[in-house]
């Protein structure tokens, strides 16, 4: 059953038409050919498929795009500032952060939407004081990013990158910040 | 996946009479679960009725005592809401065991509580399985059992309830809201769940239509300590093997209340009143934690692949009192 839906992708307004069975993921890769998400398990259990919606860090695989009508949904073909890229994009590069390079862009939009909820204030498994603030040492960032495998095993590289971007050493906030 | 109708609800009334009125339309919820059970032919919708817009998605301190949880909220949103936090540890506790950051994003609280179990006989239509096809028979009763339940099952189903969040919300004594076809009613967390003995494909009393709006935590006192622990065979992001949630008083060393609940070992968030039964009046002490969990786990019967979830739910309630007491001797 086709509907029509409208969705900003990585700043610009798309208008599709979808089956409702078409999951979010589908919709950005096969109808408007944002490749950038990818499809790993299609079970939400591998993260590759992660994207920004409405801000917050989901599984693409695992939403259909008809609930997503008015939707906006930043990929990590998105999260770069014109020619420069997104300080954790820099960060991976820098420290080594992917091989394969398949799972990196769902990685780089969970570790953006991680970073945000960290700057929240949110908690985590590890928090070990619910009511208090929260530091991204290494052990954060392993269980925040537990969402996200990666089969060529780049995770040493990974938590390193996140950890240099989380203490600011990149010398630039991170789009979030810019808007706060 | 079969085709479908969907519709994104406006109101909880219309919501409710659109999936009332037809037998094979469903509530869809952050999707987490149900998506991926219609990806693997478990679930077979004609319609979804959206309701992840319903403006229930707020934590609301309740003029008589106790917080309102809306039915529609995320679940990161819950664990990470100031109220529950403070006053409510082992619920925000279970909610950040439970899953990974992207999928409580999108998980709600009534789509936790209705999720079904992942026993990989129900999630494989090849396979018999009561749950998904009554009278096929049980898979798990006789095959590869190491996750199955050794409390509450039956010789139609061995299937663990797979929620965290449900087994805090029995501990904590929750009432969940129903916006209902007929009357609209309030039901106690444990009310909710029904043991699967000779039917096990409803998970729930609920009846078709009937919408969780929203959870309410009774007032938590001040003199009460929670926690939630979770075992599982990786550190992050997996289901329970066994989890236990655990409300308890303990003053000048004698336990005044204690509610528990057990997770990952039951066909139901399991109420662990016989245990509590031990502990209410008990000295606080090693002893009486055993005992208690004991009593508990008199009534277990393990299967051929795990045997090892009575002793390590055992050990697991035992930690969980010890730890909860020991504070509470810091604090005074």
């Amino acid at each position: 059953m086709e509907n029509q839906i409208d969705l900003t992708v990585d700043g610009g307004r798309r208008t599709l038409s979808v089956d409702t069975r078409t999951t979010l993921l589908d919709a950005l890769r096969e109808t408007l050919g944002v490749t950038s998400p990818k499809k790993g398990c299609d079970h939400g259990q591998c993260g590759a498929c992660t994207v920004l919606l409405d801000g917050r860090r989901v599984t693409s695989c695992l939403t259909f795009a008809v609930a997503q009508d008015g939707s906006e949904v930043v990929t990590a073909d998105g999260v770069h500032d014109g020619d420069d890229l997104h300080p954790v994009q820099e960060a991976l590069v820098e420290h080594d952060g992917f091989q394969c390079g398949y799972c990196t862009p769902g990685q780089v939009c969970s570790a953006i939407g991680m970073l945000d909820e960290a700057k929240a204030g949110w908690p985590s498994h590890v928090t070990e004081d619910l009511r208090a603030g929260i530091e991204l040492d290494e052990e954060e960032i392993r269980e925040r990013m537990s969402g996200n495998l990666c089969r060529c095993g780049a995770y040493t590289g990974i938590v390193a990158a996140l950890a240099e971007v989380a203490r600011g050493e990149t010398g630039r906030g991170t789009d979030e910040e810019a808007r706060a | 996946m079969n085709p479908f109708d969907y519709e994104r609800a406006s109101d909880a009334r219309g919501a409710v009479a659109a999936v009332a009125a037809r037998p094979d339309a469903q509530f869809l919820g952050g999707g987490t679960n149900l998506v991926d059970h219609m990806k693997l032919g478990v679930a077979q919708p004609g319609m979804l009725v959206d309701v992840t817009r319903l403006p229930f998605d707020s934590v609301e301190a309740r003029p008589e005592g106790g917080v309102r949880v809306g039915g529609m909220m995320r679940n990161s949103e819950l664990a990470a809401d100031p109220l529950i936090r403070e006053w409510y540890p082992v619920l925000a506790q279970a909610l950040l065991a439970g899953a990974s950051g992207q999928l409580r994003n999108l998980a709600t609280t009534g789509g936790n509580l209705l999720q079904r179990t992942r026993c990989p006989y129900f999630q494989d239509l090849t396979t018999p399985c009561n749950k998904r096809e009554p009278g096929s028979g049980c898979s798990a009763l006789h095959g590869w059992n190491r996750d199955h339940a050794v409390l509450g099952g039956s010789s139609e189903c061995v299937a663990v309830h797979p929620s965290d969040l449900a087994v805090a919300l029995t501990a904590l004594d929750a009432v969940v809201r129903l916006q209902s076809p007929g009357h609209d009613r309030g039901l106690p967390v444990h009310s909710l769940y029904k043991l699967p003995e000779d039917d096990p494909s409803h998970d729930t009393v609920l009846e078709h239509g009937e919408l969780i709006t929203a959870v309410d935590l009774p007032e938590a006192s001040p003199h009460t300590r929670s926690a939630y622990r979770k075992v599982r065979d990786r550190a992050s992001f997996a289901f329970a093997l066994s989890s236990v949630a655990a409300v308890v008083e303990v003053a000048d060393g004698v336990v005044q209340s204690a509610r528990i609940a057990l997770g990952g070992v039951a066909t139901v968030p399991w109420r662990a009143s016989r245990a509590e039964e031990v502990l209410r009046g008990a000295p606080a002490t090693e002893e009486t934690f055993r005992a208690a969990a004991d009593a508990e786990l008199e009534a277990a019967e393990p299967l051929r692949h795990n045997e090892f979830k009575v002793a390590l739910t055992r050990n697991t309630i035992v930690a969980v009192l010890r730890d909860l007491a020991a504070a509470e001797e810091g604090s005074g």
